[in-house]
């Protein structure tokens, strides 16, 4: 970090390579996470103040901390300080001296913050913004944004959610093994909430939240890295690594829609497929399956088109009906039903979207767009025109819209 | 809670409406839509306005009246229609704003009402 010169650069590399472990290690330690940003939020402005001036430290996340240690402290001698929170400066400080005298090395506590934002007290809509926001130091409009949410309404919910955390005396812990299994499931959740929809059927996905794709994918590789013997883990970076692998193809070089099946294998990123093959295979050998590791399995055995010229339907249909033993989503039933389709024809396809509760799948597009193909497909023109019709309505992207409307329009009747 | 969906098109999209290799996927997409938010029982009202050329512009100063063709405000988006509808909440109405066509190529305003 000490390769920058220029003190602005200097401080923006220094908080945005390490915000995540410097707000968790001073979150984890104040047991305040609003307080924890505003002090390193306030670190950064005195650096970019004073670094030009005295040029930038050695250890410029050493500065920041103890810049942020100090406005803590401050922070709580003007609020009247009460005694317990006197007992939290001395456990703070001690720890700072602790710190200081190992040369400025300070714990990585950021696996602390995961859990502490994925904690079952916290409203689960608010989970991933708020390791969004704590570990990445994403804005609340970015996320807000990414979320389809109204930048002020996430701000409050962002507060509020903080406030909590303080208030209840939500623990900065490991949880005990009883607890360990769920409450990484719920870390491994919101990590691919973030990432959004994995979902890649046949005729048309409505791809949300697209933006923050890298970033959790970021996050994935953090959660790997902190717990590397979780199956689960390594199954949620192998299942977003496959997807993310097929960004380059699913449009076409005039920007359309590409569905799946019909991607150009060669513009699949074959880096990430092998990264995602060799996290898989890791997290097999704990043989503990679970969601995340049958959703990449199955996005695996889509890539074995690349290979083999063909995506294994077989496996992919087996592999739908265990994730839907274990995470029976709406998108997994209609994945299952895609499966079906191509393995045992398309009137098992729609046998099985039938048996999905229709006020269930009112909005969700993936059903209506798959209905839709599979009546195409068996030369039934008035029900895929209707399913037709509620995909495109549904649709979000201008892409996917135009792709199933050029679809549509093969058909006698205009919509 | 009642929300209207004021729908900002640009030039191009008003062009794409009487665009004989464009206009059947323009309109398609909006019955498309409209036919999506009646479906799913929130639709409540709305309507398509003609194109901003055929506005006229009223306004009444110090017992003066002026009248003015076009629209009020030059602007590069112009209203080209709009939704009402009901939904729980803010989330739900940006779900459905997000679906419109307008989000795509124009700007999609969502409103709440006041409540009367």
């Amino acid at each position: 970090m000490t390769g920058a010169t220029d003190p602005r650069l200097a401080a923006e590399v220094a908080v945005r390579a390490s915000y995540g472990r410097l707000l968790a290690y001073l979150a984890a330690s104040w047991r305040d996470v609003a307080a924890a940003e505003d002090a390193l939020g306030d670190a950064l402005l005195a650096a970019l103040e004073a670094w030009p001036r005295s040029g930038v430290p050695d250890e410029p996340e050493a500065w920041l901390l103890s810049a942020a240690r100090r406005r803590l402290v401050d922070g709580s001698r003007h609020a009247k300080v009460e005694a317990a929170a006197a007992e939290a400066i001395e456990l703070f400080a001690e720890r700072a001296r602790r710190t200081a005298s190992a040369d400025a090395v300070f714990p990585d506590e950021r696996l602390k913050l995961l859990f502490v934002c994925a904690h079952p007290a916290i409203d689960e809509s608010a989970r991933t913004p708020l390791m969004l926001q704590t570990v990445l130091g994403l804005d609340a409009a970015t996320i807000a944004s990414a979320f389809l949410v109204a930048p002020a309404a996430m701000s409050q919910r962002l507060v509020r959610v903080k406030a909590k955390i303080r208030d209840a005396g939500i623990r900065f812990e490991i949880p005990d093994p009883a607890d360990f299994p769920p409450r990484v499931n719920a870390v491994l959740e919101a990590i691919y909430a973030a990432y959004g929809s994995g979902w890649d059927d046949v005729a048309g996905a409505d791809a949300r939240r697209k933006g923050l794709a890298e970033e959790a994918i970021w996050l994935g590789r953090l959660v790997v890295a902190l717990l590397p013997a979780e199956p689960e883990a390594l199954g949620l970076l192998a299942l977003m690594l496959h997807c993310e692998a097929r960004r380059a193809a699913r449009r076409d070089s005039a920007g359309r829609y590409v569905p799946l099946g019909e991607q150009d294998v060669s513009l699949w990123s074959r880096a990430m497929i092998d990264e995602a093959e060799a996290a898989l295979a890791t997290a097999a050998r704990a043989s503990a399956p679970g969601r995340f590791q049958l959703e990449a399995a199955i996005q695996s055995a889509h890539a074995r088109r690349a290979a083999v010229g063909r995506a294994d339907w077989e496996s992919i249909a087996l592999l739908y009906q265990g994730l839907l033993l274990c995470a029976p989503t709406i998108g997994a039933r209609v994945g299952h039903a895609a499966a079906l389709a191509e393995v045992r024809g398309a009137r098992e396809g729609l046998a099985a979207l039938g048996d999905i509760a229709e006020e269930s799948v009112e909005s969700y597009q993936p059903y209506w767009a798959l209905r839709a193909h599979l009546h195409e497909r068996l030369g039934e023109d008035e029900p895929a025109r209707q399913a037709y019709a509620r995909a495109i309505g549904l649709s979000e992207e201008a892409a996917v819209r135009e792709f199933l409307v050029a679809r549509a329009a093969t058909f006698r009747r205009p919509l | 809670m009642k929300y209207t969906i004021l729908i900002y098109e640009t030039a191009a999209d008003f062009n794409t409406r009487t665009d004989d290799k464009k206009k059947e996927a323009y309109w398609g997409a909006y019955r498309a839509y409209t036919q999506a938010l009646t479906s799913a029982g929130v639709m409540i009202g709305g309507a398509g306005l003609q194109p901003p050329p055929t506005a006229t512009t009223v306004r009444q100063r110090s017992g003066k009246r002026q009248v003015q063709d076009g629209p009020f405000a030059e602007a590069k988006e112009q209203l080209g229609g709009y939704y009402v509808i009901e939904v729980p909440d803010l989330d739900h109405a940006l779900e459905w704003a997000a679906r419109c066509p307008a989000a795509s190529s124009g700007a999609v305003e969502v409103r709440p009402h006041l409540a009367m």
